[in-house]
């Protein structure tokens, strides 16, 4: 009997459970779908949704018309670089902030929090001139450097988080056994703290992504990620929803297929530190 | 216990950090300090003088200026009320037996990694579209005019797009947090013949105190500087202009920049308030 | 090994250093994601076979993104582009404020007196010529012949604007989504407000008397206004104050409008059967009038200039001459059919029969390029140029906030008095601002 009650709850909780992510999903789908139809298609009325003659002439158009894998390129080095720098950077302050707090160690952590309030379209002049002035306009090094700034605050909290759960006996009992500072953190801390930096990087990773002011701005031809490529396809004239969805989908599918795969990776150390 | 040298130590090792972040603040902030005391125009030559408090008195007497506050803490709150109650009753139901929970979850998590640009483009363009949009076709479908989302209800649009974004990372911080929940302490609950709203209200809801906090600090940060959501779709008409936008247009579409960057410092400011707010909550509920 | 063949072998090595430094020179070409462009885009071939020594960069973006990112680089002298794709609206101030190099010296053959004079004036600086035009455009009408002639109405060569209204009531059928006239709406100084200041000038309204006073409290726009909100609003589609060009040339490819006021270029477009469900029925006229010697059609070139300060000057004036060449024309062409080149640029294009027998539309093209005048737009006298937009360095961001009222108008969140009322307190204020 109550066998028969729990599973009948269970049938309700997996009807209900993936009927509201196949809703929350949708989006995305309908944007692949589209991908694969011919322009007419995209807008046919009633809309279609599987039974349509699948083409995949738009990736064609889209490729031809720019070099995706150049776009690609640099957004995987943007992301990739700034965030690993973000870590060298962050590792030694979360260290110090976790394991020697201080009375200000709290305020400083919302302070740099705080510095990710500057509204970035206020202060684009000034970087800008800041860059003419350095020779960074169009490279990735000055996209690596204001990806690293912007997530750095972001790493540092997340990777204290990840730390301050780390029993601090461990660190003193390698202490008694001779270990210096440099060894504590290398081989003692760091691999208690592989799935928090796993998880820090990942979500890093994605922020530095799908970030498009700066990428957009400080970028020509050079150093464009896949946000800039996007740009040349919203409201080109006459129809584009097909075109617009393959440029859509080849624009998120890496950080999607990516997300997908390190899922378990992300979730486990998303807390913030919210959960003891 | 620390010691003198770990102390100093730790000092040396926050130093890149604190160091670097000093300076991604300081710099543009003193600019921009800077530009907002100048009459600064490029395309009628540059730097025109000084001129005191001339931006900052014109920019908050601007008729534009107190609706894009609104609009700004409307959309922020908007955000935050949907993706925090959505989330906790969706990282409820995602706790929940179930078959499949791992494909759910993957479902759910997508609009995460839409990068904003597509996901505005995708949703102005495929959805909201009056003529060709999915809903148009749904509203005419149950017999009724379809909507002109991004200009009859702009604002609950931007707010929709923006928490579609942010929904799959308020219910996986949450449900990490439901997660770590003693089963012993629900179970007990249930076994007691406590109602299930109850449970809710006395044993969940408390637990989560901590998650919500983080999820409403964070999501925050991101949302007072949202801009690629409301260039695409409206490009700041019909109510929809907040502060971030306001200041785009006073920078970018005018090229005033002086009035320009006295609106940053008062985003800047505004931030603050905000964020001096949140940390009043945060920080005591950050003390563990 | 002797002497010789060392020489010989240093010879060459520095023949191939040399060739090597020629073939840096690297054009990075800013341009914005039309239809001709991407065209262009996919022929530079043809430019880069014949100069290996260049090679080219793009930077293809959507309209709005372009222009923020031209101008926030041309200002604040940032040197990240050697071609700029621009318009008539900047060449004159950027060109003031000698920061683009002028073109007078491209080769003889490119013939720059072929160009359209209405065009090439709109170009010219003090007798400089700032920018080469890639297409330019005027305004006109575009509407169905069937759907017409269903309702028994004929368009004349010359409508005027009661005219329009009367025919736009007689082919709304809004049950089978067919909505008789598609304007734009979208907020925007190059969308709604392009079209409702030229607009406007054939209710006899301008944007400033004499005296740089602003003039929305005129009559004049007071009528402009209701008679374009009382047009949409009984017979435009839904939607309409988010509908930009794009937008309307979709729905009017779709077949769901009966007329539509828009740019002259759109009309290879909607006749070309690919794209379009309603190719076969297009008809043309002037954009309509009130009677008052005005029409309503404006006047746009998009153009390539090279920015002053660029790195690769020669080479991006090479570019330029072929883009904007007789022989470019007849590449598309011959690749494309004379019907997809770009128009209003040049007096032999409109001479070449070829040309005239493949587009219907040329003829109501040139006339309607020819009867703009950006130095008198309107029937009053002003104290600026330009037919839709006024050439002075505000405008791009007064006319969006200004379009921003009348699109909130339109989407009925307020009345036309608050809308006008509302421009005329921000105009003031933002020429208070600029020192007028």
């Amino acid at each position: 009997m109550a066998r028969a009650v729990k599973n009948k709850q269970k049938i309700i909780n997996t009807v209900a459970a993936w009927g509201i992510g196949l809703l929350i999903f949708f989006p995305v789908l309908w944007t692949i779908l589209t991908s694969f139809k011919t322009e007419a298609q995209a807008i046919a009325d009633p809309p279609v949704f599987l039974f349509f003659d699948w083409t995949l002439e738009n990736y064609a158009i889209v490729q031809e018309r720019s070099d995706y894998m150049r776009y690609l390129w640099n957004s995987v080095i943007i992301a990739g670089v700034s965030t690993l720098v973000g870590i060298v950077v962050a590792v030694p302050a979360a260290w110090s902030m976790a394991f020697v707090p201080s009375k200000r160690t709290k305020d400083v952590l919302l302070w740099m929090l705080s510095t990710k309030m500057l509204p970035a379209v206020g202060v684009l002049y000034p970087i800008y001139l800041i860059f003419i002035q350095l020779g960074l306009l169009d490279t990735r090094t000055g996209l690596v450097i204001v990806m690293m700034l912007i997530n750095l605050p972001i790493i540092v909290w997340m990777l204290y988080t990840y730390f301050r759960e780390i029993p601090g006996e461990i660190l003193e009992a390698a202490r008694m056994d001779g270990a210096s500072l440099r060894d504590e953190i290398l081989y003692v801390l760091t691999p208690m703290a592989v799935p928090g930096i796993a998880s820090t990087i990942l979500l890093n990773f994605i922020l530095a992504w799908n970030e498009a002011f700066w990428t957009l701005n400080l970028t020509a031809a050079k150093a464009g990620p896949l946000t800039a490529f996007i740009a040349s396809y919203s409201s080109p004239e006459g129809l584009f929803y097909a075109k617009l969805s393959a440029a859509s989908t080849m624009a998120i599918a890496p950080i999607l297929i990516l997300g997908w795969f390190s899922q378990k990776q992300l979730v486990r150390g998303l807390t913030f530190g919210a959960v003891k | 216990m620390a010691t003198l040298h770990a102390r100093s130590a730790a000092r040396l090792m926050m130093a890149p950090a604190v160091v670097l972040l000093l300076g991604w603040m300081l710099v543009p902030l003193v600019m921009t300090l800077y530009f907002s005391f100048k009459r600064y125009l490029p395309l009628r030559g540059g730097d025109l003088g000084w001129t005191g408090f001339d931006n900052y008195v014109r920019f908050v007497t601007s008729s534009s200026f107190w609706p894009s506050v609104q609009a700004t803490l409307i959309i922020v709150g908007g955000v935050l009320l949907i993706t925090v109650v959505l989330g906790v009753l969706l990282a409820l139901l995602l706790d929940q037996p179930m078959w499949g929970q791992g494909i759910v979850r993957i479902l759910v998590i997508a609009p995460f990694f839409v990068m904003p640009t597509v996901s505005a483009l995708v949703w102005k363009n495929m959805f909201m579209d009056p003529v060709n949009g999915l809903f148009a076709h749904l509203w005419k479908f149950f017999g009724l005019a379809p909507l002109e989302w991004l200009s009859q209800a702009s604002l609950f649009s931007i707010i929709l797009i923006v928490s579609w974004q942010w929904l799959p990372f308020a219910t996986l911080i949450l449900l990490t947090a439901i997660q770590s929940l003693d089963r012993e302490q629900l179970e007990a609950g249930e076994i007691d013949g406590a109602p299930p709203l109850a449970r809710f209200r006395h044993i969940i809801l408390p637990h989560l105190g901590q998650a919500i906090t983080i999820v409403i600090l964070i999501q925050t940060i991101f949302l007072l500087s949202i801009f690629a959501e409301i260039f695409v779709t409206t490009q700041g008409s019909f109510g929809t202009r907040t502060l971030t936008y306001l200041i785009f247009q006073r920078v970018l579409e005018s090229q005033n920049v002086g009035l320009g960057s006295a609106g940053g410092v008062y985003a800047i400011i505004l931030a603050n308030i905000v964020a001096l707010f949140l940390m009043r909550i945060v920080g005591k509920n950050l003390d563990t | 090994m002797n002497l010789k063949t060392t020489l010989c072998a240093a010879g060459a090595l520095a023949l191939v250093a040399t060739a090597g430094a020629n073939a840096a020179t690297t054009v990075t070409i800013a341009t914005v994601n039309n239809g001709d462009m991407i065209r262009m885009q996919g022929l530079t071939e043809d430019f880069t076979s014949s100069n290996p020594d260049i090679t080219l960069e793009w930077v293809t973006l959507e309209e709005n993104v372009l222009r923020q990112r031209v101008t926030q680089d041309i200002a604040a002298k940032g040197g990240q582009f050697d071609v700029l794709t621009i318009g008539t609206y900047e060449v004159p101030i950027w060109g003031n404020n000698g920061w683009l190099v002028s073109l007078n010296d491209l080769p003889a053959e490119w013939d720059a007196d072929d160009l359209l004079p209405a065009i090439r004036s709109g170009l010219t600086v003090e007798g400089d010529l700032y920018a080469a035009p890639f297409y330019g455009e005027s305004s006109m009408v575009m509407y169905r012949t069937d759907l017409m002639a269903k309702a028994g109405l004929e368009m004349p060569d010359a409508p005027t604007w009661d005219f329009i209204k009367q025919a736009a009531a007689a082919m709304t059928d809004r049950d089978n989504e067919m909505y008789g006239i598609c304007l734009r709406g979208k907020a925007g100084w190059g969308e709604n407000m392009a079209f409702l200041t030229a607009t406007s000038n054939s209710f006899g309204a301008r944007w400033f008397d004499e005296n740089w006073k602003p003039q929305f409290d005129s009559e004049a726009w007071a009528n402009t206004l209701n008679f374009y909100m009382d047009l949409m609003t009984s017979y435009g589609p839904p939607g309409a104050s988010t509908n930009g060009f794009n937008e309307n040339l979709s729905l009017f490819q779709q077949g769901k409008c009966g007329m539509w006021i828009d740019a002259t270029v759109a009309a290879s477009f909607v006749t070309n059967p690919k794209d379009s469900t309603v190719a076969d029925s297009v008809g043309f006229a002037l954009a309509p009038d009130n009677g008052l010697g005005k029409r309503g059609n404006w006047l746009w070139a998009w153009s390539l200039a090279v920015p002053a300060g660029s790195d690769a000057t020669d080479a991006a004036k090479k570019f330029i001459a072929w883009a904007t060449s007789k022989e470019y024309t007849a590449l598309v062409a011959s690749k494309e059919g004379w019907a997809n080149v770009p128009p209003g640029t040049r007096t032999s294009l409109y001479e070449n029969p070829a040309y005239l027998e493949a587009a219907p539309f040329a003829e109501m093209t040139l006339n309607s390029i020819n009867a703009a005048n950006p130095k008198q737009p309107t029937v009053d006298p002003v104290p600026y140029t330009g037919v839709q937009f006024v050439a002075i360095p505000e405008f791009a961001g007064l006319a969006t906030q200004v379009g921003q009222e009348f699109s909130a108008a339109l989407a009925g969140q307020q009345s036309v008095e608050q809308a006008l009322e509302k421009a005329q307190a921000l105009t003031a204020d933002e020429m208070e601002a600029a020192g007028y």
